[in-house]
């Protein structure tokens, strides 16, 4: 970890992680009393890479992540309470409550997705950079992924394309070793996703995903180097999941010592620890961040609780912009 | 007047799309340095330069998906697949993520798309080179499906689609490229909402779009010589119908035939005779009648390909039957 972290900078971070972390915790409550349906997937484990890796994205750069994209929205500066709407399926959702937790859109952060097919925002990413490219901005397209999403054919077109038209794409594989219940080791022949990019003639990286200054130094590197016209990068962080992989699963695939061993290196408790060693943080500065969250969360719940519903006879607004098909 | 083919028609719209709007672009397999494999963009490279015309390498799926992503930064990508038989590479694209965005994200972004393919059988290019699968496409809220028969409509319907604020996915019939036509210069703007009766007649109404198009103005005409005056209606546009158009002409006629060169099993024929009979059954003289494609792959050799699809005196066929 670097030496010449500032103290504000660094509860930033933390701020960020946590911020991820209370969200996630409530959702999963708010599921059990069934107010949030249908699918969730958490992303508590993961949240150095989005806290690391999403703040050094501009405005103008797009994002495109997945269903399990709480974490980039939240970061990326959505409010929590159009967030929290659209866990409830509310209209003030931030897609009108129509896609629910696995599909966040956001026009104004530039927030693409939320697309819930894998690998699926791999070739809209490299779409969108091409557009920049042919419009001479200087714009980025970070496209997020898991790396269940290296096996899809997509994976390896979008990075040769992208690669051979020089787009600026950030490729950003969050590799928390499952796809589901399918282990890296029984998914990849070759388990290095990194190593992946040399068929493409592209730089990669592999960077520990649970620290988040590591992901903020290396992703910055990339960063610089996509938005110098260099071409795409690939970075492969390795992570965990904590939870199950949508909110409920017998993780017979993992046992109990694994996901205990991945806990000890917990993002934002081993993070918490650091900042104390290097006198950045005090109790009461964490009681301030946390009682911030949990005030942040509290409003949130109490929009997405009090929020109106779509009306039914909406239902076929936006299926197309002209409304014919009505 | 002037005669031109209907693959001059798609070069010439494609030309005038891209000489109008500085997003428009060209993108897909083997359009640049070969000119299309229709020879549709034949010459387009020296004309529009590299980065307008972008030969991609063989990616579908990707090459689909760039183009929804451009079209969200604000291109106006034209992206040829060579063949509907291909697309199905890109399907996953074209439904999850063209046809979807739009209502999925509550109407914050479109995708303002044209995918064009090649599409039907009749080349003696077998069962992987033949599909009609443009019905499959219609089932499909959110695109826009057009099925060009016509020179103007290759060219006009191109013209208009590049406008659109939402996918449009045109499917031009691979048979119909070395077909000539009547060109008019100085046409309005084409529509790309409503069918288009072709023949008008009073005894029967052959409903059908696309390639069989011709094949049902070849069976009009032998009806004439037995003294049956069939209407022949074009759709032009799968979706949104144009079920107004049908339901006009059969309550005219009181019978209807569907002639679709896809297979008869939920093909988009079977669509139209339930809408028919959903608006109006009660003003039908005879159930309603279709012509397809027989159930099989399409075979190479030529008398077996003809035979598995329709054909006018099948048509004339089906209508006498009707009449009987
Ligand atoms: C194309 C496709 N196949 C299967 C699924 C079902 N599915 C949803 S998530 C998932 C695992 C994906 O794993 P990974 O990409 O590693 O992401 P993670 O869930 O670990 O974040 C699968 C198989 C899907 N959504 N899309
Ligand atoms: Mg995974």
């Amino acid at each position: 970890m670097t030496t010449s972290l500032t103290g504000n900078h660094g509860r930033d971070l933390l701020r960020q992680m946590l911020r991820i972390r209370r969200f996630e915790e409530r959702a999963a409550e708010l599921y059990q009393l069934g107010k949030i349906h249908g699918f969730l997937h958490l992303y508590i484990g993961e949240e150095a890479v989005a806290a690391g890796s999403i703040p050094l994205f501009t405005n103008e750069d797009a994002i495109v992540a997945t269903y399990r994209e709480h974490g980039h929205a939240l970061v990326r500066g959505t409010s929590m309470d159009h967030l929290m709407a659209e866990l409830y399926g509310k209209a003030a959702g931030c897609a009108r409550g129509r896609g629910g937790s696995m599909h966040f859109f956001d026009a104004s952060h530039r927030f693409y997705g939320g697309l819930a097919i894998v690998a699926g925002g791999l070739p809209v990413a490299v779409g969108l950079a091409l557009a920049d490219k042919m419009q001479g901005r200087t714009r980025v397209t970070g496209c997020y992924f898991g790396d269940g999403a290296v096996a899809e054919g997509e994976f390896h077109e979008s990075l040769n394309l992208a690669a051979l038209w020089k787009l600026p794409v950030l490729f950003l594989c969050e590799n928390n070793f499952y796809a589901m219940g399918t282990a890296l080791a029984r998914h990849q022949s070759q388990p290095d996703i990194a190593a992946k990019a040399n068929a493409y003639a592209m730089g990669s990286d592999t960077v520990d995903g649970m620290d988040v200054l590591a992901v903020e130094t290396a992703t910055s590197r990339a960063l610089d180097l996509v938005r110098n016209g260099h071409g795409p990068y690939l970075l492969e962080y390795r992570t965990y999941r904590f939870r199950a992989h949508s909110m409920y699963d017998a993780e017979l695939y993992r046992t109990k010592e694994e996901v205990n061993d991945w806990k000890r290196r917990d993002p934002t408790a081993t993070f918490e620890q650091h900042l104390r060693h290097a006198q950045l943080l005090c109790d009461d500065d964490l009681q301030a961040i946390e009682a911030l969250i949990t005030s942040e969360i509290e409003v949130a719940v109490a929009f997405a609780e009090a929020a109106p519903w779509e009306p039914v006879q909406d239902l076929n607004k936006d299926v197309s912009t002209r409304q014919r098909d009505a | 007047m002037t005669k031109m083919t209907y693959r001059e028609a798609v070069r010439s719209g494609l030309r005038e799309a891209l000489r109008r709007d500085p997003r428009v672009f060209l993108m897909g397999e083997d359009v640049g340095r070969y000119g299309g494999t229709y020879a549709c963009s034949k010459g387009f490279l020296d004309e529009f330069g590299p980065e307008r015309i972008r030969d991609t390498p063989l990616s579908e799926s990707t090459f689909v998906g760039a183009g929804i992503g451009a079209a969200l930064g604000g291109m106006r990508p034209i992206v040829e697949v060579m063949t509907v038989n291909f697309s199905l590479l890109a399907l996953d694209q074209i439904l999850n993520n063209a046809a979807t965005l739009r209502h999925m994200s509550g109407g914050q972004f479109n995708v303002p798309l044209v995918v064009r393919m090649a599409t039907g059988a009749g080349r003696q290019v077998a069962a992987q080179h033949s599909h009609s699968l443009e019905g499959w496409y219609a089932h499909i809220p959110g695109i826009t499906v057009l099925t060009p028969a016509t020179v103007t409509d290759a060219r006009g319907m191109l013209l208009t689609a590049v406008q659109e604020p939402d996918p449009v996915f045109i499917f031009e019939h691979a048979y119909l490229y070395s077909m000539e036509g009547e060109w008019e210069d100085n046409q309005p703007a084409v529509d790309i909402s409503r069918a288009a009766v072709r023949r008008p007649g009073k005894d029967v109404s052959l409903i059908t779009f696309g390639g069989s198009l011709w094949k049902a103005l070849a069976a009009a005409t032998d009806l004439a010589q037995a003294g049956i005056d069939a209407e022949v209606l074009d759709l032009r546009v799968l979706r949104p119908l144009d079920i107004g158009t049908i339901l006009t002409s059969v309550r005219k006629t009181h019978r209807a035939v569907v002639i679709d060169e896809a297979w008869r099993t939920g093909s988009f024929a079977a669509e139209i005779s339930a809408q028919i009979m959903e608006g109006a059954f009660f003003d039908l003289d005879a159930p309603v009648a279709r012509v397809c494609s027989e159930e099989v792959p399409i075979p190479y050799p030529k008398h077996l390909e003809d035979a598995a699809l329709p054909q006018p005196d099948k048509i004339v066929k089906a209508v006498h039957r009707l009449l009987k």
